[in-house]
């Protein structure tokens, strides 16, 4: 599935780097500690979080990840915007809160197979 | 899978304390250099986690700092040095879990206790030294495979 998959399904609004949607993903994982997502995370996971720090550009870029969905209706500022589209990460946001948005990721991955 | 290295590689990146605007800068570097090289995709992840952590505590805890690289036929050998306020308590600092850091380095998603002990997990060979009120040295080998 790609990213583009999740777009109605999560009403995510795109931020940054809109080429990334056509990008396969593999999984995802839900964190709000940097050093959790460094650990634990997997190169082409979906990186749910309302961490909006430029930091989270640094980490998703460090972690080959998918992308980024900045959950609970937060906006990315400026600066992590600016760096998002320098490096290439595809900054998604949605109105849901990291639950609803994981569960429904869940959901139709599963679905998937 | 053989790695074409024929010479050994070495150099090195100035960390600049609170920086958090270039933070990974240098990881980020290395990283792009290993890839270049051709190494093993499962150790430039390794070595991506472990570089990151130590860059980043350079950054929230030091005033400056250095990493660097040494890449040879073995494997890539990192130090990260710091003048910085040093570690304490070295046994405590590598507890998963344990952190002094503020609570606005902390709202930005760092503080987890876990950056010590991601970098000894992900390298072969891990020692810190620390002398407090001088600074931080970490020292790490990661093997080829
Ligand atoms: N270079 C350093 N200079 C001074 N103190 C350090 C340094 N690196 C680590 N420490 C101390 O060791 C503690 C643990 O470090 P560690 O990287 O494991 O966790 P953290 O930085 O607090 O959180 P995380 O890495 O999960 O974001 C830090 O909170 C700090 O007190
Ligand atoms: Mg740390």
């Amino acid at each position: 599935m790609k990213l583009s998959d999740f777009v109605g399904e999560l009403s995510l609004e795109i931020n940054t780097c809109k080429d990334g949607l056509q990008r396969e993903i593999t999984g995802v994982y839900v964190s709000d500690l940097l050093s959790d997502v460094m650990a634990n995370s997997k190169a082409g996971d979906v990186w749910i979080t309302l961490q909006t720090h430029l930091n989270i550009v640094a980490v998703a870029g460090m972690k080959d990840l998918a992308g980024i969905i900045i959950v609970g209706g937060r906006k990315p500022p400026e600066d992590t915007r600016q760096k998002a589209e320098a490096e290439k990460i595809t900054i998604m946001t949605t109105p849901m809160p990291a639950f609803e948005a994981a569960g429904r990721m869940y959901q139709k991955l599963k679905q998937q197979g | 899978m053989p790695i074409n290295i024929d010479k050994e590689i070495e150099g090195s990146f100035q960390i600049i304390g609170g920086n958090f605007v270039n933070a990974g800068e240098a990881s980020t570097q290395l990283k792009l250099l290993l890839s270049k090289l051709g190494v093993d995709e499962e150790i430039i992840r390794r070595t991506a986690i472990a570089t990151f952590e130590a860059e980043m505590n350079v950054i929230i805890y030091a005033a400056a700092g250095r990493m660097h690289y040494h890449i040879t036929q073995q494997g890539i050998s990192i130090k990260v040095d710091d003048m910085g306020p040093g570690i304490e308590d070295i046994g405590l600092a590598m507890q998963e879990g344990y952190s002094t850091a503020p609570d606005w380095v902390r709202e930005m998603g760092w503080g987890a206790g876990m950056g010590l002990p991601n970098m000894k997990k992900n390298s072969d060979i891990f020692k810190i030294d620390s002398v407090v009120g001088e600074g931080t040295t970490i020292e790490m080998f990661i093997n080829f495979p």
